[in-house]
Order: C-alpha cells, then sequence, then structure tokens
C-alpha cells in the first residue's frame, strides 16, 4: 500500500510539473490556435537564467529564500520579455498565413532559442547549487519531501490565479474575446494585438516559474530540458483538450500518473511469469525466481504516448476540450 | 518541335553529368561520393514525406519512423543478426510494404484528427516506434536493442558486390560508385511515379483534401481512403530510403532515427517548396550539402580568426536551419521553388490581408 | 612526400644558424651549398574522434595523446627499414555521429592513411571499422569498450582499452566480494553503452546466485527516476547498479535517499566522474563505479608529465590509450621494416608493449590481453581509486601503486626526454639536421 501511495505522490509531483508548463501552451493556444512549440525553451531560458542567478549568489551568505527569490526576480521578467519577443518577431506577421506556417516557424523558433542556449551554458549539464535544505515527511509510509509540497501547491496557486485572471478580469474578458473572433473582438474596441502580446507574456511568467521549480527539484539543467519537458506538457495539455485552463491541469496530473503507475505497475502486470497458468509455457525462463517482463519501465514514455492517441481518438479535442465544429 | 529538341537535348545533358558526376567526385576523394549518396537518400525521404505534407497537407513530424521501419527490414533480413541473407531485390520491396502498412496503422487513428492535433500524434508515433526498436531485445532479441545490428549485408548483383570497387571495361568503380548509380535508378523511379502521381486523379484528389476537406468530401471525394494512400505512399518511400541506408552504412542503431531527423526532413520539404517536387529535390540536396560546406568553411575560418572553435559547425548548421524556418515562413512561405498553385493561394492571401 | 617544399628551406635556415655558432655543429658541418640531406618519408596516422558536440572535451583528450606519441616519435627521429621517416597526425571530427564517422573514415582512406587510431565512440567506431577493413588499415581505438567491435571476424580492428563485459564482471565481482548482496536491481539507460554493460553485470551476478530483479530503464534524458525507485525500494535489493551517464545517475542516486534505499550504488565508467557529487550532493558519498584501464593517475608519469609540457593541462581519460595506441602502430612498423598496412599488420597482432597504460598484448580478436580495471570510490567530492582488477583478481589501489613503483626503481632510471618544443612541426626538421 505504501507503494502505491508513494507512486501517487511521485505521479501528482510529476504531473503538477507538467500542468504548470502546460498552462503556458494552452493559454496561447486558446487564444491564436497556435501551438507553440518554442514554449518548452522559454521554460528552459528560465529554468537557466535562475540558475546563473543563484550560483552567483551563491558564496554570498545570503539566506536560500532571498536566493531563489532573486533569482525568480531576474528570470521572470527576462523570459516575459522573451515571450514578447517571440510573438512580436515571429508569430505576429504570420497571424494572416495559412495553419501550417506558424506551427513550422514554431519549430523554428524553438531550434534557435536551443542553440543560443547552448551558446551561453554551454553543452554540459549544469547542477544547481543545492541551497535548499529538503526536508522529508512520512506520510502513512510514503515519504514527501518539501519541494514537492510546494510543487503541488504552487500547481494549483498558479491555475486559480490564471483562472482569476482569464474569467474574472478586463484582460480575461479581452482574452476571450479574441478567442471567439478577432475581427469581431476589434470592432467592439479591444485592443487584439495587445492582448495577444499580454497572453504570451503572461505564459512567459508561468513557464519561467516552471523552469525555476524543475531546475530546484530535480537539481540540474541542460539546455534540451525544454525539449523534452515541452513535449510532455504539451501532450498534457492536447490530453486535457487544448485552450481550456482546467483541462491543462487535468491532463497534466492525469500524465504524470499514468507514467508513475505505468513505470510502476505495468512490468509486473506483464511478467508472464507472474501468471500460473502461463508459467509451464516458460519454465526454463521462470524457473528460479526468473522473469519474462513484455513491457517494463523502459516503455515509460510509451504508455504517454499510447493515452494520449487513445484519448484524442475517442475524444478528437480532448478531455475537457469543447466540440469545436471545425476551426482550421 | 524546336521546343521538345531543347527539352530533350537538355535533359540528355542532365543525364550525361549525373552519369559522370561519381567520377568527378571520387577525383576529390571517394568520400563526396558518399556524401553525394547520403544526400539522395535525403530526397528520397523528402519526397516521401512531401507527398503527405506537400500533396495531402497533413502534418506528420513523425516520418522517420517509416525510414527505421525500411531500414531495420533490411538489416535484419540481410545480416548475421537472424543468419538471413536474402538479396536486396526482395528486401527493398518488403520494407516498402511494411513502411505502407505502418503508414496506414498510423494514418487510420488520426483520420479525424486536424492540423495541429495531427502533429502531436504522428510525433508520438515516430517516438513509439524508435522506443520499440530500442526496447526490443528483451526478452526476446529481435532488434538488439540500442547496441544495433552490425555487418549488414551490402547490396550484390549476381557476384558483383557493392561493398568493394570492381574493375568494368577499364574503369574502376568503388564501392560508394556503385551504391550511387543504384540510387540514381531508384530516384529516377521515383521522381517519375511522383510527377505522374502529381497530375493523375489521386493528386488532384490529394490537392482537393488539402484545399477544403469538407468540400472534397462533398464533390464525392472518398477522403478516407486518399488520406490513407497519402500515408501509405509516403511511407513506402522511406522504407526504401531506409533500406538502402542500412546496406550503405553496414550498420544501423535507433540513434539514427530519432525526432531531429524528422524535423530535418521537413525542412528540406519546406525550404524546397511544398507540393512542388524539384523544389523538393532542391531543398534536400541544399540542406544536405551544407553541412558539409560548413565543415570546410566554418572551422578553418575560425581556426584562423580566433586560433580556437567559438561556434561549432554543428549549432551553426542547427542555427542556419531554424532561422531558415522562421525566415521562409516569414518572407516566402511557400518555399525557396514554390508550387505555382501555392503560391497563388499565399498571394491571394496576402492580398486579403 | 609533399613535404620537401617546406622543409628545404627550413632545413637551409637550420644550417646556416648551425654555422653561425659553429660550436655546436656536428664533426663534418655540411656546406650550406650542398644538396640536404633526404628529406624524409611522411606516413600519415589518422586519429578520430568527436571534436564538436557533448563529449568534445574527451575527443580532444584522445587526439592530445596521439598527437603527443607523434610528436615524440618525430623529435627522437624513427628509422624503418632503414630509411628516415616523419610522422603525420591526420586529426578529423566525427561529431560522435555514425554518419559522419563513415564519412570522415573515407576520407582519411583517401588520405592514404597507414594506420588509424580511434574512434572514440562505440556507436561510431564500429560502422568506421568496416570501411578500414575493406580499406586493409589497421585501427587501434583507445576508448570504444563495446565488445561487438573485435567480434566482427575483422582482422584490422584493436582496441588498447578494456571490454564492458570485461568491465562489467569486475564491478560485479567487486560487488559480490565486498557487499555480498542476496538481491541486487540492475538499472540502465536504454542505450547500448549502458545497455551492454548492465548485461554482463547482471549475467555476472546471476551467475554467482543473486537474484537480479527484471531490469529497469530509463533514457539518456531522465530526470525523474522515482517511479522506478519506489518500486525497487518494495522489492529490498541489497545491491544497484546503474549502466549509464552521469546526468542522469546523479539524480538517479539523489533521489533514491530521498525515497529512504539505503542499499549501496554502483556504477560504470560513464557515472565515475566528480561531477556525480554535484549532480547528488551528500548522497554521492561512498558510492562504487568502476573505470576500464588504470587511472590517469596510474599511467607512466613520463606520459603525464610530457602530456602537461605539451598541452598545458592534464590529460583526462583515454588519452594515455590513444598514445599508446600510436605508439603501438609506430612500433609494429618499426619491427616490420615497412609502413605498409599488409605488411607491419602481422607484427601489430603478436606485439609486446610496455605503454603508458602498462603492459599491451593483443588475443586473436584484437582486444587487449588482461586489461586491467579500477574501482573506486567517492569521498569528499572526488573520486578515488579504491581497487585494480586484473584477471580476476582484486588488488588494492595502495599496493598496485606501490608494486608498479618498486618496479620502476628496480628498472634503470629512463631519463625523461625533454619535452618536444610546442612548435613542433617546424622544430622537428630542423632537430634532425643537427642530429
Amino acid at each position: 500500500m505504501d507503494t502505491f501511495l508513494q507512486q501517487i505522490i511521485n505521479g501528482l509531483t510529476l504531473g503538477s510539473l507538467y500542468a504548470i508548463v502546460a498552462l503556458g501552451y494552452t493559454m496561447v493556444y486558446g487564444i491564436i490556435q497556435l501551438i507553440n512549440f518554442a514554449h518548452g525553451e522559454v521554460v528552459m531560458f528560465g529554468a537557466m537564467i535562475t540558475l546563473s542567478v543563484i550560483s552567483a549568489a551563491a558564496g554570498s551568505g545570503l539566506p536560500p529564500a532571498a536566493m531563489i527569490l532573486m533569482g525568480v526576480a531576474v528570470a521572470i521578467p527576462a523570459c516575459m520579455a522573451l515571450g514578447y519577443l517571440l510573438e512580436r518577431a515571429a508569430y505576429r506577421p504570420l497571424r494572416k498565413a495559412p495553419r501550417l506556417a506558424p506551427l513550422i516557424t514554431a519549430i523554428g523558433m524553438s531550434i534557435v532559442l536551443q542553440q543560443i542556449a547552448l551558446m551561453i551554458w554551454s553543452r554540459n549539464i549544469l547542477s544547481f547549487p543545492q541551497i535548499l535544505p529538503v526536508t522529508l515527511y512520512e506520510v502513512a509510509g510514503a515519504s514527501v519531501s518539501s519541494l514537492q509540497i510546494i510543487i503541488i501547491g504552487l500547481c494549483l496557486v498558479m491555475m486559480t490565479g490564471l483562472a482569476w485572471i482569464v474569467y474574472g478580469s478586463r484582460l480575461g474578458t479581452a482574452m476571450r474575446a479574441t478567442a471567439e473572433n478577432p475581427e469581431i473582438a476589434r470592432l467592439m474596441g479591444v485592443d487584439v494585438d495587445r492582448v495577444i502580446a499580454m497572453t504570451f507574456i503572461i505564459g512567459a511568467g508561468l513557464a519561467a516559474v516552471a523552469g525555476l521549480m524543475v531546475g530546484i527539484y530535480y537539481g540540474l539543467a541542460h539546455y534540451t530540458m525544454g525539449a523534452t519537458l515541452g513535449l510532455k506538457a504539451f501532450s498534457a495539455a492536447v490530453l486535457g483538450g487544448i485552450g481550456n485552463i482546467p483541462g491543462a491541469m487535468v491532463g497534466g496530473i492525469l500524465l504524470g500518473l499514468v507514467e508513475a503507475l505505468g513505470a510502476g505497475y505495468i512490468g509486473e502486470l506483464t511478467d508472464l511469469c507472474g501468471y500460473s497458468t502461463l508459467n509451464f509455457l516458460f519454465q526454463s525462463r521462470c524457473a528460479d525466481g526468473g522473469n519474462l517482463v513484455l513491457f517494463g519501465s523502459n516503455y515509460q514514455d510509451v504508455f504517454a504516448f499510447v493515452v494520449l492517441i487513445l484519448v484524442l481518438v475517442f475524444r478528437p479535442s480532448g478531455l475537457l476540450g469543447e466540440r469545436v465544429a471545425d476551426r482550421a | 518541335m524546336s521546343q521538345a529538341n531543347k527539352y530533350y537535348s537538355g535533359l540528355a545533358v542532365l543525364i550525361l553529368s549525373l552519369l559522370v558526376l561519381p567520377f568527378a567526385l571520387s577525383a576529390a576523394g571517394t568520400a563526396w561520393v558518399r556524401i553525394t549518396n547520403l544526400a539522395i537518400l535525403f530526397v528520397f525521404l523528402s519526397l516521401g514525406l512531401n507527398i503527405v505534407v506537400g500533396f495531402a497537407g497533413l502534418l506528420d513530424l513523425g516520418y522517420v519512423a517509416f525510414y527505421a521501419v525500411g531500414a531495420y527490414v533490411y538489416a535484419l533480413l540481410a545480416s548475421p543478426h537472424f543468419g538471413l541473407h536474402l538479396p536486396f531485390w526482395m528486401i527493398l520491396p518488403i520494407g516498402a510494404g511494411l513502411a505502407a502498412l505502418f503508414g496506414v496503422l498510423l494514418g487510420t487513428p488520426t483520420l479525424k484528427l486536424r492540423g495541429d492535433y495531427l502533429a502531436i500524434v504522428t510525433l508520438g508515433f515516430g517516438e513509439i516506434v524508435r522506443i520499440f526498436l530500442n526496447n526490443l531485445s528483451q526478452p526476446i532479441n529481435i532488434t538488439n536493442g540500442p547496441r544495433g545490428i552490425t555487418l549488414i549485408d551490402p547490396v550484390r548483383l549476381g557476384s558483383i558486390s557493392f561493398g568493394r570497387s570492381d574493375q568494368f571495361f577499364g574503369l574502376v568503380l568503388s564501392g560508394p560508385m556503385k551504391y550511387y548509380y543504384l540510387l540514381l535508378l531508384l530516384l529516377s523511379l521515383v521522381i517519375v511515379v511522383n510527377l505522374r502521381l502529381q497530375n493523375s486523379r489521386i493528386g488532384r484528389a490529394w490537392e482537393a483534401i488539402r484545399e477544403d476537406e469538407m468540400a472534397a468530401r462533398a464533390i464525392g471525394i472518398n477522403t478516407t481512403r486518399i488520406k490513407l494512400l497519402a500515408f501509405a505512399m509516403g511511407a513506402s518511400f522511406g522504407g526504401v530510403a531506409g533500406g538502402m541506408f542500412s546496406a550503405i552504412q553496414g550498420f544501423i542503431s535507433p540513434e539514427s532515427f530519432v525526432l531531429t531527423e524528422s524535423v530535418m526532413i521537413l525542412s528540406m520539404v519546406v525550404l524546397g517548396g511544398m507540393g512542388n517536387i524539384w523544389g523538393v529535390v532542391a531543398g534536400a540536396v541544399l540542406l544536405s550539402f551544407v553541412p558539409e560546406m560548413l565543415r570546410y568553411t566554418v572551422v578553418p575560418l575560425q581556426m584562423t580568426l580566433f586560433s580556437r572553435i567559438v561556434i561549432e559547425p554543428e549549432v551553426i548548421r542547427l542555427l542556419l536551419f531554424g532561422l531558415a524556418l522562421v525566415l521562409m515562413m516569414r518572407f516566402r512561405p511557400a518555399g525557396l521553388w514554390p508550387l505555382r498553385a501555392r503560391q497563388r493561394e499565399f498571394h491571394k492571401q496576402a492580398a486579403i490581408k | 612526400m609533399n613535404v620537401p617544399i617546406k622543409a628545404l628551406p627550413l632545413s637551409v635556415v637550420a644550417a646556416l644558424v648551425l654555422l653561425a655558432c659553429g660550436k655546436e655543429a656536428p664533426p663534418p658541418p655540411p656546406p650550406a651549398v650542398a644538396p640536404a640531406p633526404p628529406p624524409p618519408e611522411v606516413i600519415k596516422i589518422g586519429h578520430v574522434g568527436p571534436l564538436t558536440g557533448g563529449i568534445a572535451h574527451l575527443g580532444k583528450d584522445n587526439e592530445n595523446g596521439a598527437r603527443l606519441a607523434v610528436e615524440e616519435a618525430n623529435a627522437k627521429g624513427v628509422e624503418i627499414g632503414g630509411k628516415k621517416v616523419k610522422f603525420e597526425l591526420l586529426a578529423e571530427d566525427d561529431q560522435g555521429d555514425p554518419k559522419v564517422g563513415t564519412t570522415v573514415a573515407q576520407k582519411l582512406v583517401d588520405a592514404k592513411i597507414v594506420g588509424i587510431v580511434g574512434h572514440l565512440n562505440s556507436g561510431v567506431s564500429i560502422p568506421a571499422s568496416a570501411l578500414y577493413e575493406q580499406a586493409g588499415i589497421p585501427m587501434i581505438s583507445g576508448s570504444s569498450t563495446n565488445p561487438k567491435l573485435t567480434e566482427q571476424g575483422f582482422k584490422v580492428t584493436f582496441r588498447v582499452v578494456g571490454r564492458d563485459d570485461q568491465q562489467g564482471p569486475a564491478v560485479a565481482n567487486y560487488l559480490l566480494a565486498e557487499i555480498k548482496p542476496k538481491t541486487a536491481a540492475v538499472i540502465d539507460d536504454a542505450t547500448a553503452y549502458g545497455e551492454g554493460l548492465s548485461n554482463e553485470v547482471e549475467n555476472t551476478l546471476k551467475a554467482a546466485g543473486v537474484k537480479v530483479l527484471p531490469r529497469e530503464k530509463g533514457t539518456d534524458k531522465t530526470a525523474d527516476w522515482k517511479a522506478v525507485l519506489t518500486k525497487l525500494k518494495g522489492k529490498k535489493p541489497d545491491a544497484v547498479f546503474y549502466g549509464g551517464m552521469d546526468a542522469t545517475g546523479g539524480p538517479l542516486l539523489k533521489q533514491a535517499r530521498e525515497l529512504g534505499i539505503k542499499a549501496p550504488f554502483s556504477f560504470g565508467d560513464g557515472a565515475c566522474t566528480d561531477k556525480m557529487a554535484e549532480l547528488a550532493g551528500a548522497a554521492a558519498n561512498g558510492l562504487l563505479c568502476s573505470q576500464a584501464g588504470v587511472p590517469v593517475e596510474a599511467t607512466s608519469k613520463k606520459f603525464r608529465d610530457g602530456y602537461k609540457a605539451q598541452f598545458k593541462i592534464d590529460p583526462i581519460l583515454y588519452a594515455p590509450f590513444t598514445f599508446d595506441g600510436v605508439n603501438i602502430l609506430i612500433e609494429a612498423m618499426k619491427k616490420a621494416g615497412s609502413s605498409e598496412p599488409a605488411k607491419y599488420l602481422p607484427e601489430l597482432a603478436k606485439i609486446s608493449h610496455e605503454g603508458a597504460s602498462g603492459k599491451i598484448e593483443f588475443d586473436a580478436k584484437g582486444d587487449r590481453k588482461d586489461a586491467e580495471m579500477t574501482i573506486f570510490t567517492m569521498t569528499g567530492g572526488k573520486i578515488t581509486p579504491l581497487a585494480i582488477v586484473k584477471s580476476g583478481k582484486t588488488v588494492k589501489f595502495e599496493d598496485f601503486i606501490k608494486a608498479a613503483a618498486e618496479a620502476a626503481a628496480a628498472a634503470p632510471a629512463v631519463p625523461t626526454p625533454a619535452a618536444p618544443a610546442a612548435a613542433a612541426p617546424v622544430a622537428a626538421p630542423a632537430a634532425e639536421v643537427k642530429k
């Protein structure tokens, strides 16, 4: 039982990280139907910038919390500027272009940003200075670290905050109007360009926080980290129904749980030696505590993608996605 | 008449120069013949992807999966791994067929998905295939996992092995040169098929789907069948390219079939001009030779300027690819050599704007 | 053979310099007008490794090792078959990519090299070896540990570094002797290196009667190991082995300790670096890991001093092995009296060479006989050697060093030849005239 609980905790933490990154994808998609492939790279820049700041401050004897705040204080504006720049220089000129064009631009930008990060921070894996003392708590035989609690909590806070912006603020009203129909929104006096730019800026701010959390939790940063994480987070956003804020949250957590439980249990479920009825077939392999595992933790990523494909086959617009007739 | 004459004499010059090319290249080093061979493989791949992305307008980010299927079919059927040594003319069709089957396998569940959703599912599909290839060494060793398959047979025609040099009528043909001629033959076949396809009923049906799927269905096009056909055709070209890659390299491992490779092939298609066969060929040739040119220019240049390598050629190559994608979409979204129909489309778009 | 144009004016200058300071001139000073001595035949040796990309620093280290050997040989002056020769190192970059690797290999074959030291990665060495085999050019890898390389039946393929299936048993035997596990877990990163090494460890442990849990896998980018580790925790293994690099091994170890797994962790050479301490923090202390070959600090002092003098940095990892690789090629050529690959290959196969990394002899496959393996542990943020494993026997590291020092003391002291000057290619012909 404690193993199961531990896996749930693992999945929740991983899922929360996915969810925070997924929020950025979903916001942008919700408003201009663009998959911002470069969002993962903004997360990576967030992690790299905080790492640089914290490393520079590590010797100063400041309390860890102050150093992290300093890191955030630099990373959030920097990432916001990057997000704005992306929108302004790469995506805005293409707003009227056919669907494929901005998508390919996004792939191109993601390659460019990765190479720039490589030139600034080198190819090496960089390790975060271990400044935060991690406290472990025992909960019903499973262990939870203080960092995990912060991550899950922060994820909830960010989602609530974002939901408030979108559904409760004036800016949010303008965003929803733009998402519904930019031309009409413009006629109603919404400054569409500004609203779209703001969406990118808020998304990039979230990315900076996500980068910080991922960096501190795993203790490392690398110029390719955004690509791997972005792919998963994007899948999470699609899973939950891209464009839908609670959907990103649900998708992220679900994906995290699928990965943790998949890696944790599918290996045992597909161990042919575990089924006494089949045992006679593989006696030589199974004798003496042997095993014949078909799908072990090596297929962890496959589980995630298979779940994604299945959901899309049966619900082409994701779990919580509205059934948009045909937006293309 | 003179028009036709001009066309044929032009064609004759082209064919002649392509036939003589490897001799000129081997004067500069057999390595260049090898580089050219790999470039031809990329032309293959780009033409295959062009059917899916360019003709039918379905964004496929997992195209490398079909390349991998073709490569592994060849490797498993012509290497000591299973002790099978089938001749290449048997394997290539099997590889193409199996790749086509995988194409249908990918196409079927994704028929209803459009644009972005399709992109992410195809991307996932490509990763799934790679992960399976990487892990099917246990519990039963099928692909030998990440360690890859070694000692793959070179192509053999009767007693002539493409793995070594031979003399024909006083001409010495090295292994890579023989591959060059074989690839050239296959390539002309692929190009002819592509040209025929483009102007056929099927080609027009693809175009109709690309422009407006609803309307295509309304005028009686069986969109399901036509879309699956695009996936299958595109995939089979990838399968053939994979088989040839196996034979030329003699060793393959899942490392060669990563997502970056898919993006690279997509770049070639986009750069050349989606849908335009000659544009795609030019795009693939251009992007295949760019890294080699960078190798010979960027490194020595930096060494003389700074006496060390400041920016690695690999970084410059990727930067250029990324920037090319961005700038192309911005300034020539229809590619360097766009399809005329496409050009019209983009023009119209601009006019509305 | 295309050096004369450059060498001629140089030797004239050298002769003039010698005349100017007449005291040092050799007995019959050659008149400046007399034809210069026949220019030495140039023999090209290739080296390939990744000079760009993720492990560019290791590729450069390998190249430096090979370059040092070439320059020392040129400074000393080598005669093959009674003719004076000069070696030239053609260094190329394979980016660690199999496709680039074969292209570059072809380029070196085109350039008519007579021997090649490289490549670095097994995944690149294997496809390239087929090309060298066709061309009949001997290849010695100083760092490719995948057993497959020498299992292809190629006559020209050699390696001076240990194989994964020698390293795996070494670390497994150390675990068996020191920790005596009943149940062990093996994890790998699903790469050729990680899986190959882990298979060897698993086989050795199983052969000794240890129960090995079903293999767990991540990827070479995995950062979150918690699901896999939680599953393992429930199985309570007494020891864990991970086949993979430090970038993934560090987080693995850290997360294992966070989850409260107390079993000792062991790693292969990919995670046998100081970086582990950075990535895993305090959790890294006490880890066990192995490296193929003797550690750099146990290689000959002559080599280390020469390297430092030449490149102003210390050798990192496999430089002693590429250094030995070049020297073995040269020695085989000297013995055969020819630099033709077909002629010196038989000599190469039966060579017995006292190199920087110890005594080198090849078995029938081209692998190094009795390759040594070193077991390390992590103390205070640095990996330190614990023991050397050779032919199944484990020797404590201090004893190994002591024995080596005694052997060195017993032999007549060899004065270290003056390190070649920095601008060696220019200095070399001048030095020859001086002789």
